[in-house]
């Protein structure tokens, strides 16, 4: 099995938890093999955190079994912890140590790494300009970066990382991205939370989707986000002819309600009196033709993936009807 | 599997970073000074008043003692208290031996007389209080415990690292009392004789078995017992850094179970069950110089035995705690 391509890194299996009186964690598995991106999506408070505490022998599972490399997390720690690199939630190292003396901190912890290691690292997430200052002055991008720096030092199997974005610029999250795929490239399995749709969907090749503790997906991102987007922004002129067109059009529905439906982000950049519609991808040309046809000028169609709320409703009526 | 020996490296260079020691350090040069110049006036005084003769210092200290025996506004365990004292100083007078003769020696034997109970186990609560809490009020044990290290060697390295720092903490207090103090009284009085063994059968001393060790063995003697003590304090604030998340809290529990200590000694206490608590256990140095114990039936080995085994307990509620509980926060 370990000559596969695609070995399995990673494997959670009924993995529940309870804290206090209350159950957390209810059913969760999946597994994450080498070489690729694996999200974790869910809102916030639908036990992300407390699965990837679980990951890494945080926290200990009241039922289910997590195994990294064939070992168990939470039975033969030291064998399972040094195939794992991860920040969990916020990259929390000493401020009152430089970032090198940080990285040298957790090398110790660790047989085999050595000072030209912790080099490597540093530049592989390009921080040798401020590696030797005090923690205290660096930003949260820096500080992301040298949380994952301590992650890759015992060249780890599986790299998990915890919202790696938050608190990023644009451009940062854009580096991370590139950063991210690269090391999957290079082998290594990466799972990532996070409870954005969007950033899933630009990063991962394959997703699970949990809420209130349950895993409701796992699957491609594009087999499930993708194909779960059926919303469309029409930017029409005139706009109230326009709609009156698609009102008529049995294929089309209005959404009265954009905003729920809609990222903020997109509602924001929706043109004025654009009309959203759900509409299978098969029938936009159709209501295009329909709209030239009545003389009504199409400046936009533009297809939009589901909030991550509407995703959930959608998998979870799925479940009913089956 | 991995080194100790790494880990408590890590651990001693976080409390030298954290400059947790320094701050140690910086208390111990502001405060000694200080008890040096008030030691110093009260030399000064007493040598106008008595014409530099010890003799008659002592002299005049003991009819005062004697005096207040026969008063009824004092207390009786006040009085058996003096009784002793009396006794002491007799026995000192006819030994023609100076119990206060001024020198650096003598002032840090009294130092860490005073010491003992509730200074040098705050100094050690600075270090031995966030060891653990702090990690988890900054979030830096998620880090610390997703290494490829059991949970028991990562606490161990830090118990360690504290018993050395505490170990630091009480030679330095000898050695800076005993440098600053110098300075104004002299650095000798190594070798003069001070009196040990005075066993206390109800308001009388047993003197037969006193006998005159050398200042220096004396200081050793104590040096011992005050680690003893530090340890056993370091172990008791280690615990409760362990079960506590918040340094402050840890802090607060710690310095209100001492204080509530020296209440407790202070009130002469009448409820004897209370010896067993660790507080009222912690004056051991007392016990080399005779003094009246702070509850009847203690002596130095029940006071050693009692906090060695509040030390294990500490110790097995630390590490039980640690290695199974969740990091939830």
């Amino acid at each position: 099995m370990k000559e596969r391509a695609e070995e399995i890194v990673l494997s959670i299996q009924h993995v529940k938890k309870k804290i206090g009186r209350k159950w957390i964690i209810h059913d969760v598995s999946f597994d994450v093999r080498a070489g690729e991106i694996f999200g974790f999506l869910g809102p916030n408070g639908a036990g992300k955190t407390t699965t990837i505490r679980m990951l890494v022998d945080l926290i200990k599972p009241s039922a289910g079994k997590i195994t990294v490399c064939g070992y168990n997390v939470n039975r033969q720690q030291e064998q399972a912890l040094r195939h794992i690199g991860s920040i969990v939630e916020n990259p929390e190292m000493y401020v009152y140590l430089t970032g090198w003396e940080n990285l040298e901190h957790f090398a110790r912890m660790q047989p085999g790494i050595d000072q030209q290691r912790i080099g490597e690292v540093v530049e592989m997430v390009r921080l040798d300009r401020r590696i030797h200052d005090k923690v205290s002055t660096y930003s949260l991008g820096m500080r992301q970066r040298l949380g994952i720096a301590q992650a890759l030092l015992g060249r780890p199997r599986l790299l998990i990382l915890d919202e790696p974005t938050n608190g990023l610029d644009p451009k940062g999250i854009k580096e991370m991205r590139q950063f991210i795929r690269q090391l999957a490239d290079e082998g290594m399995a990466v799972f990532v939370s996070s409870h954005l749709l969007s950033e899933i969907q630009l990063l991962c090749d394959r997703v699970a989707i949990i809420s209130s503790g349950r895993v409701l997906a796992v699957g491609d991102v594009d087999e499930l986000i993708a194909g779960n987007s059926d919303h469309v922004i029409w930017d029409l002129s005139p706009a109230v002819q326009g709609k009156r067109i698609l009102l008529k059009l049995d294929y089309c529905e209005i959404v009265e309600r954009p905003e729920e439906v809609l990222d903020d982000s997109l509602l924001a950049g929706m043109p004025q009196g654009a009309v959203v519609t759900r509409i299978h991808s098969a029938h936009t040309p159709k209501a295009v033709t329909a709209l030239v046809a009545a003389g009504v000028q199409v400046r936009e169609v533009h297809r939009i993936n589901p909030t991550l709320e509407q995703l959930f409703l959608q998998m979870t009526e799925g479940e009913r009807i089956e | 599997m991995s080194n100790l020996l790494p880990l408590i490296k890590n651990e001693c260079i976080k409390i030298i970073k954290r400059k947790r020691f320094y701050v140690i350090l910086l208390v111990l040069l502001v405060l000694v000074p200080m008890f040096t110049y008030a030691q110093m006036k009260s030399a000064e005084r007493s040598q106008e008043k008595f014409n530099s003769d010890w003799r008659l210092e002592l002299q005049q200290r003991i009819t005062d003692n004697e005096n207040s025996l026969s008063s009824d506004r004092v207390p009786d365990e006040w009085k058996r208290y003096r009784q002793i004292f009396i006794q002491q100083m007799q026995y000192y007078l006819q030994h023609d031996v100076n119990p206060n003769q001024p020198n650096g020696v003598t002032f840090t034997r009294e130092f860490m007389d005073n010491a003992i109970s509730l200074f040098i186990p705050l100094l050690i609560m600075a270090i031995a209080s966030d060891i653990v809490s702090g990690e988890r009020t900054t979030g830096t044990i998620k880090m610390l415990l997703t290494r490829p290290v059991k949970r028991w060697k990562v606490l161990l390295s830090k118990l360690i690292a504290l018993i050395m720092f505490t170990s630091l903490i009480v030679v330095s207090t000898i050695i800076i009392a005993y440098l600053i103090s110098g300075l104004a009284f002299g650095y000798a009085g190594f070798e003069l004789p001070v009196f040990t063994g005075f066993r206390i059968v109800g308001s009388e001393v047993d003197m037969s078995g006193v006998h005159a060790v050398s200042q220096w063995k004396y200081l050793l003697m104590q040096g011992g017992l005050v680690w003893f003590v530090g340890v056993s304090v370091g172990m008791l604030a280690f615990m409760v850094s362990v079960l506590v998340r918040s340094t402050a809290a840890s802090i607060v529990i710690m310095m209100a179970s001492l204080i509530a200590g020296t209440i407790l000694t202070n009130m002469a206490s009448a409820w004897s069950s209370a010896k067993y608590l660790f507080m009222v256990n912690l004056n051991l140095t007392g016990y080399l110089a005779g003094n009246l114990p702070p509850i009847e039936g203690m002596t130095l080995n029940f006071s050693l035995g009692v906090l060695a085994l509040w030390a294990i307990c500490a110790g097995i509620v630390s590490f039980s705690v640690f290695t199974r509980r969740d990091i939830l926060n």
